[in-house]
């Protein structure tokens, strides 16, 4: 591996943060001042691509939110019109609640399921490398294509799944998994996300848990620990900003969930799995209200910052 | 680690042998199904897939390919001169720049596409392959900025230092020196840069209105969306694998360096 780390746990976290770049050393102040001028250069691109394409749209998202802003047209001020009417529209508040749940159990599940691959890949040994790339290759399939695939696996016409399950006797007759209730609507595209996020997730993890170093562990054994001690005191607190780092791309990533439901489940049965992100959509393209569809993004980002930066300060605090 | 007994490392293979079947078996299936006719084996769901009238056109191939090329072409420009800014200068704003870049990551991209779509539409890039190369380009910025800066930090000073006394000013530099020693990182920017402008989905759909400007993905989730009625599944499957092949491809050639370059970019952030 890369990186070998040999301090104790307890320097580590310390060790493991940023220390900053070492500027080359130079003779004169004019000469640092110079190269300082040649970094702003290189920089500049970043700089112009993140202003134009984030900033600015960051800036116009909320502006927007203050405006009816039709499709065609002329936009006017209606403060706080697009607000009150997320609260008003019931679509919206059930697209509320469903984002919610979906997001809440997907973290959990795929969290769960992409470390339990991890650590069942985690030390090398003969056929290992086949089973990482075996868990990771769903990931090099687009999610909009996945999506299509898990469409045909599901289906009555030509999936297997069906036909695997009666054989079996779990189910009798023709089940419709994708639109045949909100629960197995909502099953298909968590089946659907594990498939193809785990082995991704589960790569992010093993970086985390080969950087542990093997010493440590050595000491703990000798010491009479447990196998679930050992993942309790050491696995558990010494990939705490990995998991972090992990848990906030799992919820923020099923927050935004667009592509399962408006491919896979269609927002159906009667819009019992319609996520947030498709309202947002149905508000710009289908009712041509951008000024609405910026207010429920405003609303979301808000909800999404302040989560964030909680679930960071928590895992953060802990470690401390 | 010595420690597997006979009884774990049966427990092992079982259990990955298992789970790999679970995790091929759709990818597996998708291909078999996408050559499966009525009567037996053949390229009929092909045919369809590029001849029906919601079906897949040349255009939209090229469509993709364009998209795909500008976005790979963009975040490695971008991405290597400014992770070399990052990682080897020292300038005001550095610090800031940089988070700016990485808080791209924490601010959902579904949030400001509709502001991206009113703000191309100012700039006369409404429905275009570059507006959308552009912005597919800003949201691979975050990994490939910070991939970078970690590659570029990673290179010995004392080999930046001996190019600077044969006379190399910082460009000479980048190009014969800096560019031969971040190659895994490079490899790894571009392959996620291809990886997610060919198969994105959410933002030409938002980006992109008129058919013919259609990347492949649109046109073939247009297979499903636009159908009234019953679904070409079949057509649906070949299209899945149409779009999968070349990932797959270059994954397999890349896995390595792919890998590599992944671990080592997150072990050290």
């Amino acid at each position: 591996m890369p990186v070998t780390m040999m301090a104790p746990p307890t320097e580590r976290a310390g060790s493991q943060r940023r220390r900053a770049a070492q500027p080359v050393r130079l003779a004169s102040r004019a000469g640092r001042r110079w190269r300082a001028l040649v970094g702003v250069a290189y920089a500049a691109p970043t700089a112009v691509m993140v202003g134009l394409f984030f900033l600015v749209p960051l800036v116009l998202v909320g502006w927007m939110s203050l405006h009816r802003w039709p499709l065609i047209g002329k936009p006017t001020v209606n403060v706080p019109a697009n607000f009150t009417g997320i609260a008003d529209d019931d679509l919206v508040k059930s697209a509320v609640w469903f984002t919610l749940k979906y997001a809440a159990v997907m973290t959990a599940l795929l969290f769960v399921v992409a470390f339990g691959l991890a650590l069942l890949v985690q030390h090398r040994r003969p056929g290992v490398g086949f089973f990482r790339t075996a868990f990771f290759l769903p990931m090099a399939v687009g999610f909009a294509s996945a999506s299509l695939l898990f469409l045909g696996l599901l289906s009555d016409e030509i999936g297997p799944v069906n036909d695997l399950l009666s054989w079996l006797g779990l189910v009798d007759g023709y089940v419709s998994w994708t639109s045949g209730s909100a629960e197995s609507a909502l099953g298909s595209a968590v089946l659907l996300v594990l498939w193809r996020f785990a082995g991704f997730n589960m790569l992010i993890l093993l970086t985390g848990l080969q950087a542990i170093p093997l010493d440590v562990y050595e000491a703990a054994r000798i010491d009479g620990a447990s196998r679930w001690q050992i993942f309790r005191r050491i696995t558990l607190p010494l990939m705490r900003p990995t998991i972090a780092l992990v848990l906030t791309l799992m919820s923020t990533g099923s927050l935004l969930a667009f592509d399962q439901f408006w491919i896979l489940t269609r927002g159906g049965p009667d819009n019992s799995t319609t996520s947030l992100v498709m309202v947002i959509y149905r508000e710009a393209f289908i009712r041509l209200d951008l000024g609405s569809a910026a207010g429920i993004s405003v609303a979301l980002l808000a909800v999404l910052l302040v989560f964030n930066a909680v679930q960071l300060g928590v895992l953060r605090r802990r470690s401390e | 680690m010595p420690r597997a007994g006979t009884v774990s490392r049966w427990g092992f293979y079982v259990t990955g042998t298992a789970l790999a079947i679970l995790f091929l078996s759709p990818l597996l299936w998708s291909g078999w199904a996408a050559v499966r006719t009525d009567t037996g084996f053949g390229l009929e769901n092909y045919d369809r897939l590029f001849s029906s009238d919601n079906g897949i056109r040349l255009h939209h191939v090229l469509n993709s390919l364009t998209v795909s090329a500008l976005t790979v072409g963009g975040t490695l420009f971008v991405a290597t001169l400014g992770g070399y800014a990052f990682g080897r200068f020292r300038f005001p704003g550095r610090d800031v720049l940089f988070l700016i870049t990485l808080a791209i990551l924490m601010v959902p991209y579904a949030t400001i596409l509709i502001a991206l779509y009113v703000l191309l539409g100012w700039l006369g890039l409404e429905d275009s392959l570059i507006g959308l190369s552009l912005v597919l380009i800003m949201f691979q910025l975050p990994f490939s900025i910070f991939m970078m800066r970690n590659s570029f930090e990673a290179v010995p000073l004392e080999l930046e230092e001996s190019a600077r006394v044969d006379g190399c000013n910082t460009f000479g530099t980048l190009i014969r020196i800096m560019l031969p020693a971040v190659r895994p990182g490079l490899i790894t920017v571009g392959l996620f840069a291809f990886l997610t402008s060919w198969s994105e989905f959410f933002a030409p759909l938002i980006l992109l209105n008129s058919t013919d400007k259609f990347t492949t993905t649109l046109a073939v989730v247009n297979l499903r969306t636009a159908s009234h009625g019953s679904i070409d599944y079949a057509a649906l499957e070949a299209g899945v694998v149409f779009m999968a092949v070349p990932c797959l491809v270059l994954f397999a050639f890349m896995q390595r360096s792919y890998v590599r370059g992944f671990t080592s970019g997150a072990l050290k952030g």
